[in-house]
This record gives C-alpha cells, sequence and structure tokens, in this order.
C-alpha cells in the first residue's frame, strides 16, 4: 500500500471517531487507537501519538459549536478541570509504580458495568436533595431543547470532582479512557443532562490531553506524516457530529455511548491481558 | 461582560486555532503527499521523530529549510496550543467579569497545565 492510499484509509476511520467522539463525549482515540495498531499494524507509540493530536482535535472542533450554542457548561468544565489535571499529573508518576496491565482488566470491567448502567437509566433517576456547593460555585446552568432553554440543577458536586479526580488518574495511567469516566461522573453522578454531560466533556477533553502532549511531543511520539490524516479526517468527523447534537434524541446518544464505552471496555480488558499498553 | 459573551468568545477562540492548524496541516499534508505519497509506509517500527520535529524551539529553529514534515508539526502544535488558550482566556475572562471563585479556579488548572506541560 502506498503512504498515500494508507493516509486515505486513516482520514476515513478517523473521520468515523471524530463523529462518534463528538457525539458521546470520548474523544474518538477509542476507534483510532485500535485500528491504527490492530488493523494497519503501526507501532504502538506513534499509535498513541496520533490518538493524543485526535482527542484534541475533536475536542476544539466539537467544544467551539457546543460552547457557542450553549451546550457545554464552561463552569463545570473549569471546576472539575482541577482535579482532571491533578489527576493526571499524579497518574502519570504513578506509572512505575502500579501495575497498569492489572489496573487496565480492572478499568475494563468498571466500563462494562457502567455503559449497562447508562443505557439503563431511561426510568427517570430518583433526585437527591440539592447540593448548595453547586449554587456557590454557579454550576446550575441551561441549555437549548426543542421548544427553548431547558434549566438544570446539578448535584453530588464532591462525589463529581472525586470521580474526575479518578478519570484523569486514569488517563495519566493507561493513557486513553478519561472521557468515558469524564462523561460517566457527570451523568450518573452529578445528574447533569446527557447532552450536556457530553459537550463539557468534549470541551474538557482537550485540556487534559494537552497536559501530557508536551511529554508525547518530547519523547518523538507525534509523527507529522501520521497525525496528519488523522487530526484532519478527526476534524472534518467532529464537525459533522457537533451539528446532529441539537436534534438528536437523549436515548439514541444513550446508546451509542454504551455502545462506544463497550468497545473500550474490551480494548482495554485485552490489552491488559497482552501487555500492551506500555 | 456575561457568561453568554464569553461562550462566544471561547467558541470563536477555539474554531479560530483550529482552523488555523487544518490550515497548515492541510497546505503541509498535501505537499508531503506530492513528494512521498507513492512510497511506503514506514510507521511499524518506532524510531522516534528527529530533534527539530520534538519541541517548539527546535522546530522554529529549523523553520529556515522549510519541510513539509516541518510544517504539519507546526500545525499540530498551534492544535495543541489551543485548549490551553481557552484557559487562558477563561482566568482574562472571569478577572473581567469580577468572579473572583473562577478566577482562583482557573488561576490552579493554569498552573497544573503549565507544571505539565513544561516539567515532563
Amino acid at each position: 500500500m502506498s503512504l498515500l492510499s494508507f493516509s486515505g484509509v486513516v482520514f476515513a476511520v478517523a473521520a468515523i471517531a471524530g463523529f462518534l467522539g463528538s457525539l458521546t463525549g470520548l474523544g474518538g482515540g477509542v476507534v483510532v487507537t485500535p485500528v491504527l495498531t490492530m488493523l494497519l499494524g503501526v507501532d504502538f507509540h506513534y499509535a498513541i501519538g496520533a490518538t493524543l493530536v485526535s482527542v484534541i482535535a475533536t475536542s476544539s472542533g466539537a467544544a467551539a459549536a457546543y460552547v457557542k450554542e450553549g451546550f457545554s457548561n464552561i463552569r463545570v468544565g473549569m471546576f472539575l478541570e482541577i482535579a482532571t489535571t491533578l489527576g493526571a499529573v499524579a497518574g502519570a508518576h504513578l506509572t512505575a509504580i502500579v501495575p497498569t496491565s492489572g489496573l487496565a482488566v480492572i478499568f475494563g470491567l468498571v466500563l462494562l458495568y457502567s455503559a449497562w448502567q447508562s443505557f439503563h437509566e431511561f426510568s427517570g433517576p430518583k433526585q437527591p436533595r440539592p447540593d448548595p456547593l453547586a449554587d456557590r460555585l454557579k454550576l446550575n446552568g441551561e441549555y437549548p431543547g426543542p421548544s427553548g432553554s431547558l434549566r438544570y440543577q446539578v448535584y453530588r458536586v464532591k462525589s463529581g470532582f472525586g470521580l474526575m479526580f479518578g478519570a484523569g488518574l486514569l488517563s495519566g495511567l493507561l493513557g486513553i479512557g478519561s472521557g468515558a469516566m469524564k462523561v460517566i461522573a457527570m451523568d450518573q453522578a452529578m445528574l447533569i443532562p446527557f447532552k450536556v454531560s457530553t459537550a463539557t466533556s468534549n470541551f474538557m477533553i482537550g485540556v487534559t490531553a494537552a497536559a501530557s502532549a508536551g511529554i508525547y511531543l518530547r519523547r518523538g511520539y507525534i509523527d507529522p506524516g501520521l497525525a496528519m490524516p488523522v487530526m484532519l479526517g478527526v476534524l472534518a468527523g467532529s464537525l459533522i457530529g457537533a451539528r446532529q447534537l441539537f436534534g438528536a434524541k437523549t436515548r439514541a446518544l444513550r446508546l451509542i455511548f454504551a455502545a462506544v464505552v463497550t468497545l473500550l471496555a474490551i480494548e482495554m480488558i485485552y490489552s491488559g491481558f497482552t501487555g500492551g499498553l506500555k | 461582560m456575561t457568561d453568554r459573551r464569553i461562550e462566544e468568545i471561547i467558541g470563536t477562540l477555539l474554531r479560530a486555532g483550529v482552523l488555523l492548524s487544518a490550515a497548515i496541516v492541510l497546505t503541509g499534508g498535501i505537499w508531503y503527499m506530492a513528494r512521498h505519497g507513492e512510497q511506503a509506509p514506514s510507521y511499524y517500527r518506532f524510531l522516534g521523530e528527529p530533534l527539530e520535529l520534538r519541541g517548539l524551539p527546535a522546530l522554529i529553529g529549523s523553520l529556515g529549510a522549510l519541510r513539509a514534515r516541518t510544517l504539519i508539526q507546526l500545525g499540530l502544535i498551534i492544535l495543541i496550543a489551543t485548549p490551553v488558550a481557552r484557559v487562558v482566556f477563561s482566568l482574562i475572562a472571569f478577572w473581567l467579569e469580577r468572579d473572583r471563585t473562577y478566577v482562583v479556579i482557573t488561576l490552579i488548572v493554569l498552573a497544573i497545565l503549565l507544571y505539565s506541560l513544561m516539567v515532563y
């Protein structure tokens, strides 16, 4: 295969990843990494470098639209970024001590459970008591619905913050999967509307990824020839995906989210057993 | 400055960063494919990138003898810088809004971000 047709294939795969990533708040590494390494035989280091680029491209591409339309909650994002970036730094320091393959398997199982959970959340979540911290931090907001703005409350701020630290820790330790944890924490712990959760996750993952971009660049993981079709494809896909969010049915989004998270879980468990994460 | 206005400016900032980097990467990509498109891909074994592609200072130093790969890498670095620029702008916006809590929150995020970009 020539470099031109190879790049064409990578572009197409990346476009699908960007489309799914922008709608689910997951980034797109779920699709990009395994296709590059397993199907196209790309070395793992180059693959994770390209994946990092794809996460930032999805995030900035989709978030540009979501922030303007009022889906992303910038205060929730900003506040929770303290937890995710701290977690990411801590995780990166712990990679030498923590057995990542065992962790990958455990995280995979947690994701399988969460996918099942997020899929079964239709009956309407039980409302806990309002959280005074959400008022103090001005986290409650509104987002565009079919007939005007819909207001929402943010619950269990401390639990959400703790889970976000866990999300950052995992992304520092394992390199991927932080978007999934972010959406799950906002959706299931803080009871933020699903579309706001995915759009705010999209807004946040770029910052988490940028925090580790420096080290990837310095280690020579980011190859411009490979990252080029990944970046352009993901961007095209995420711009198309971002147009769909407003009209999309929450039920359909949850279904796609659960499917992609299940895929991610299988990847994590597989790479945990084969030791492919390092 | 209101929250709505901040959202609009942040949205525009993100879009500008993404479009600028995409235009540079696309230009470099077309150039790269025109020169090397017929070759076989060589991503199967990790060799690491040459030094001038591993950081902004070295990259700028090598811009005199511009190559397609260097141009793409420049676009990618602009992409990486976009979320950081977004945090810096949020800091200014919350400052103008006189929202002290969020100035502090954003400062903490920025400090952690800069630490992780500089230190390792």
